[in-house]
């Protein structure tokens, strides 16, 4: 079966789009090719530094015949209709068929030439690429990444001839820039293709080109006696900058080690885009990198190996410019002033206004996870700092890092940790810190930008969220969960924070510059009816406080139940479980987990899945009749006569269960509340069983309704059973 | 260690290579500008002739002055006043590229010794409204040159794309001679350094710079050139044109004022974005008067 190779070879493409291109042509290649009606066994592309390339493998030759009927007017149409029918297909009265005293036109298409269509798709794909930024070049109007050079477009061995903005599809391509032959040469098909490009110094498939730079690359390490640091992201990046990877060894002054590793690091990630190198034996970094270059140099790499060493030598100079300006005395002191002049959010005011509320916060917090609030308070103020530090202007990624070298010496170990760990958890698996401070003011950083932008209605929508609110969630649940911190009012305790929002120095600026109109939506809302008025007006801020107050710290709550979701559901917890226990509205997030935790393995055993059973029976039974007037309430009435075991069972069981629940979550102990409610399983068992409860007896049904809502309450104050699926 | 095996070229020698290599490439060898500029793209060779439909070819070193970059001649990196080499080629030859690396031959450095990359970097200069795509230039991991298709210039998109290439002159010379102090530079095959050409010009200026320059002068003088961009595009020259070419002159001029107050201190962070914004839009209107005029021309 036939193939088709295309080339699109063009001056290098950034190598952070490389993927994507990749993704892009599979994609929009497929898409046209099933548009023209072609089936192939298979497609694939590849991307790299010069060229995007496509194989398809297994097309037809040609697209196959195709015979379709059309249905046309009525015989009894008017003539205007059978005319405009003729005029469509393009046929006469005599061609058509007519059936049950309807028209119908047979059309045959004729199958295309598979080599016919590529031209057409080929176009289509280049002149329509989603490139993230794209340019055009010299006097053309054509767009794309980079200048687009050659198109190599073969259909079974054959060139396809075609044109796009005067750039003429061939057989011809070129190989590496310096180690080719530096002649262009012609390709046969794929396998010749990729064959030729070998040999002339390109490896295509950037999966080849990864390989390669990590064997080689663990070996001239190997070679030292030395081991290379890896670096996913990194490799990533430098697969995409060479053609022909080749990785080198190059020494670094050593005197350059006495900067912090993070720091040596980065500098050569960032900037050179160099491997670190560490002493196996040490775990410490060696003084040494990986570059890896596109050439193999004829003296094995000795002087550009070099050349990068100085140019490393120069960069940690201005490395080591920073870290030592930055450890001058009165750094933090000059790096807060600083933070005065830094806006955080137009409307959340600057850096130092945001550093005031986390101290106050991390204060506040400092009890609830043992910790003294004179240092909580302290280190919150430090966290910050070094945002306005050289080295952190340098590189941002070190934020924290750097807070944690500079206060080290000053402040002491536990701040320096604080100030060092206080933006983690930063991910779904970043590490959560433990120690108390750390997470005093761990908890009041994220928890200020939570309020910030809820109270600024910049809450995540779909697949935006600018302000990483959703990691700052997740980062507050994990930090509650796995430190054990207990908030009494988490509701109120945000309504508090939000206050300080508002407080006199602290005041939301975008919130006072509001205009008229919004204020007259606002006024309208029935939430803020208690704001006040001065004089004519509404008190803006008032309004804006009143409006704030009222639903952002139910939103924030909601929030945070949304993301426990999605957490517990990502621990394989089940969904209705979470929603059964949210239902209760308790915004402790400590017990709502323990609470899952016990409900799931209640329902586990065997009283549980009955209970659950006997539950729903009594729900359906009370939806109904609640349908039919207002259900009864009240004290169930036992020893009547006449009246069955069972019933007066149950009521002394519902009874004894609504103690034991009590005190058993008076205890937050939740196993022991549904112990308490297992013992409710055999007695509603016989209760339906044996028990009628709609009696003629008016009396009878009155009582056995009170008794199953009294079954249904107390179980309620478990979970809401009734979100539990069956 | 040394980027090539025969004597490497003097820092002028270096210059007199490029000269010779972009002459031959057809380009006219112009010399700098006379004003004070931060960047060779800002000289009118090459930010004006960008716009329009007219052909263009030139090379030229333009001495950039920034000084913010000021160190007191004491950093073997840094500095106030410091060369670029300047190629602007209208419309771009479609091996730009291959050209480049000649002139990287030219200078002695070898593509099979050394490691050369093209890293993407797509250009903007916010303070002219200019931008385009391309990469720096990289060789052993030193940026060595900006390589720019330009796509735009004042706001406005070109006609015709230009291919620019701003060499970084003293690091380019560091790296072919090996040495690590610019000021160690051998300016003269005999011997003249770097450093007894400029060294005493860096410390003086710096000084100036940070502390030497009047403030409330410096402002004056901007708002003064800021007029006079006004008036020079309602003037009209001897065939009814407006006076771009001065007005674009005075643009230089506030913008080097605005760099010499933003040295001193004397620019705060909410003013920044508003003086930036000033002298683009003096820069967009005397592009948009330009491309017209050249428009005309052509």
């Amino acid at each position: 079966m036939p193939q088709l190779l295309l080339e699109l070879f063009s001056e290098e493409i950034p190598a952070r789009m490389q993927g994507g291109a990749a993704r892009d042509l599979e994609r929009m290649a497929a898409d046209r090719l099933k548009a023209a009606g072609l089936t192939y066994e298979a497609l694939t592309t590849f991307a790299g530094p010069r060229r995007l390339t496509l194989v398809v493998e297994g097309l037809p030759a040609a697209t196959p015949d195709r015979e379709e009927e059309l249905k046309g007017p009525k015989t009894s149409a008017p003539e205007q209709a059978l005319e405009g029918f003729l005029r469509k297909t393009g046929l006469t009265r005599e061609q058509l068929v007519e059936r049950d005293g309807v028209f119908f036109a047979m059309l045959s298409s004729k199958g295309q030439r598979t080599a016919d269509l590529v031209p057409a798709m080929v176009d289509q794909i280049v002149r329509g690429f989603p490139w993230p930024k794209s340019m055009r070049w010299g006097t053309g109007t054509l767009r794309w990444v980079r200048p687009l050079k050659r198109i190599v477009a073969l259909f079974d061995g054959a060139v396809v001839p075609f044109d796009i903005d005067g750039i003429a599809s061939g057989d011809v391509t070129e190989g590496h820039r310096f180690l080719g032959s530096g002649r262009p040469f012609a390709v046969k098909d794929f396998a010749d293709y990729r064959r030729k490009l070998e040999a002339e110094h390109v490896l295509l498939d950037a999966a080849d080109r990864r390989l390669r730079i990590l064997e080689a690359a663990q070996k001239v390490c190997s070679n030292r006696g030395l081991a290379l640091v890896d670096d996913d992201g990194l490799l990533d990046e430098v697969a995409g900058l060479a053609e022909w990877p080749t990785p080198i060894l190059g020494d670094m002054d050593p005197q350059f080690l006495d900067l912090p590793p993070e720091v040596v690091q980065l500098s050569m990630k960032v900037h050179q885009k160099y491997f670190a190198v560490r002493d196996p034996a040490t775990h410490r970094l060696a003084p040494h990198f990986v570059v890896v270059a596109n050439v193999e140099a004829t003296d094995g790499g000795r002087a550009l190996a070099a050349g990068n060493s100085r140019v490393l030598s120069a960069r940690l100079n201005d490395a080591r410019f920073f870290w030592d300006e930055d450890r001058k005395p009165g750094n933090f002191d000059a790096w807060l002033k600083k933070l005065e002049g830094v806006t955080f959010h137009a409307k959340l005011g600057t850096m130092a206004e945001r550093v005031e509320r986390i101290a106050a916060l991390a204060r506040e917090i400092a009890p609830l996870v043992g910790t003294d609030p004179d240092q909580a308070e302290q280190a919150a103020r430090l966290a910050k700092a070094d945002l306005a530090s050289g080295m952190v202007g340098e590189f941002p990624e070190l934020q924290g890092i750097m807070g944690g070298y500079y206060a080290r010496a000053d402040h002491g170990d536990a701040v320096a940790d604080a100030v060092r760990d206080h933006y983690k958890p930063q991910g779904p698996s970043d590490a959560v810190p433990t120690a108390p401070l750390t997470v005093a003011v761990a908890l009041a950083d994220k928890l200020d930008t939570l309020v910030g932008f809820f109270a600024i209605d910049e809450k995540p929508t779909g697949s935006k969220d600018p302000f990483a609110l959703r990691r700052a969630a997740l980062g507050v649940i994990r930090l509650v969960l796995e430190n054990d911190v207990r908030f009494d009012d988490f509701e109120t305790s945000i309504q508090d924070w939000i206050g300080e929002y508002f407080a006199e120095r602290r005041a939301l600026p975008g919130f006072a510059a509001a205009d008229a109109a919004d204020f007259a939506k606002l006024r309208a809302r029935p939430e803020v009816a208690d704001a006040r008025w001065v004089g004519a007006e509404y008190d803006s801020r008032g309004v804006v406080q009143a409006l704030v107050a009222h639903s952002t710290p139910k939103d924030i709550l909601a929030f945070f139940a949304d993301r426990l979701k999605v957490l517990l559901r990502d621990q394989g917890k089940r969904h209705d479980l979470v929603d059964a226990v949210f239902a209760l509205g308790d915004d402790d997030l400590v017990r709502i987990v323990r609470r899952v935790e016990a409900l799931d393995a209640f329902l586990a055993t065997d009283d549980g899945a009955n209970l659950l059973a006997g539950h729903r029976r009594a729900s359906n039974i009370l939806k109904a009749e609640a349908k039919k007037g207002e259900l009864p309430t009240g004290m169930v009435q036992t020893g009547l006569p006449g009246q069955p075991e069972a019933e007066t069972a149950l009521a002394f069981a519902v009874g004894a269960a609504r103690t034991a629940v009590d005190a058993a979550l008076e205890r937050e102990d939740f196993a022991a509340a549904m112990t308490a409610l297992a013992g409710l399983r055999a007695p509603v068992d016989a209760f339906f069983d044996q028990v009628m409860v709609n009696s003629e007896v008016p009396a009878e049904r009155e009582n056995r309704l009170k008794l199953l809502g009294q079954v249904r309450d107390v179980m309620g104050r478990v979970a809401d059973f009734g979100r539990i699926a069956g | 260690m040394p980027a090539v095996t025969t004597e490497p070229l003097a820092f002028q020698d270096l210059i007199l290579t490029l000269h010779r290599y972009w002459g031959d490439q057809g380009c006219a060898i112009l010399q700098p500008y006379d004003i004070e500029v931060g960047a060779g793209t800002l000289h009118p060779a090459t930010v004006l002739r960008a716009l329009g439909p007219r052909p263009w070819k030139a090379a030229y070193v333009q001495p950039s002055r920034r000084p913010g970059d000021g160190r007191y001649g004491e950093n073997p990196n840094r500095l106030q006043h410091y060369y670029q080499y300047q190629v602007i080629l209208k419309p771009n030859p479609d091996n730009l590229q291959e050209l480049y690396l000649g002139s990287l031959k030219a200078i002695g450095i070898d593509p099979k010794l050394h490691d050369i990359r093209f890293v993407e970097d797509d250009w903007e200069n916010p303070t002219v409204g200019a931008w385009g795509l391309g990469w720096e230039v990289w060789c052993d991991g030193m940026e060595v040159t900006q390589f720019t298709y330009f796509q735009g210039v004042g706001g406005i998109e070109v006609d015709v794309v230009s291919g620019e290439l701003t060499y970084g002159l003293e690091r380019l010379a560091m790296y072919v001679q090996g040495v690590d102090n610019v000021y160690d530079l051998k300016f003269t095959k005999e011997g003249v350094t770097y450093g007894e050409v400029f060294l005493e010009n860096e410390r003086q200026q710096s000084e100036a710079n940070f502390h030497g320059y009047d403030v409330d002068g410096l402002k004056r003088r901007f708002e003064d050139m800021v007029a006079e961009v006004e008036r020079f595009l309602a003037m009209k020259g001897p065939q009814g044109q407006a006076l771009v070419l001065p007005a674009y002159d005075q643009v230089l001029k506030a913008s080097h004022l605005f760099n010499l107050m933003d040295a001193r201190g004397a620019i705060a962070v909410a003013e920044r974005q508003s003086y930036i914004g000033r002298i683009r839009d003096l820069c967009k209107a005397c592009a948009t008067e330009w491309v017209e005029q050249e428009r005309a021309r052509a």
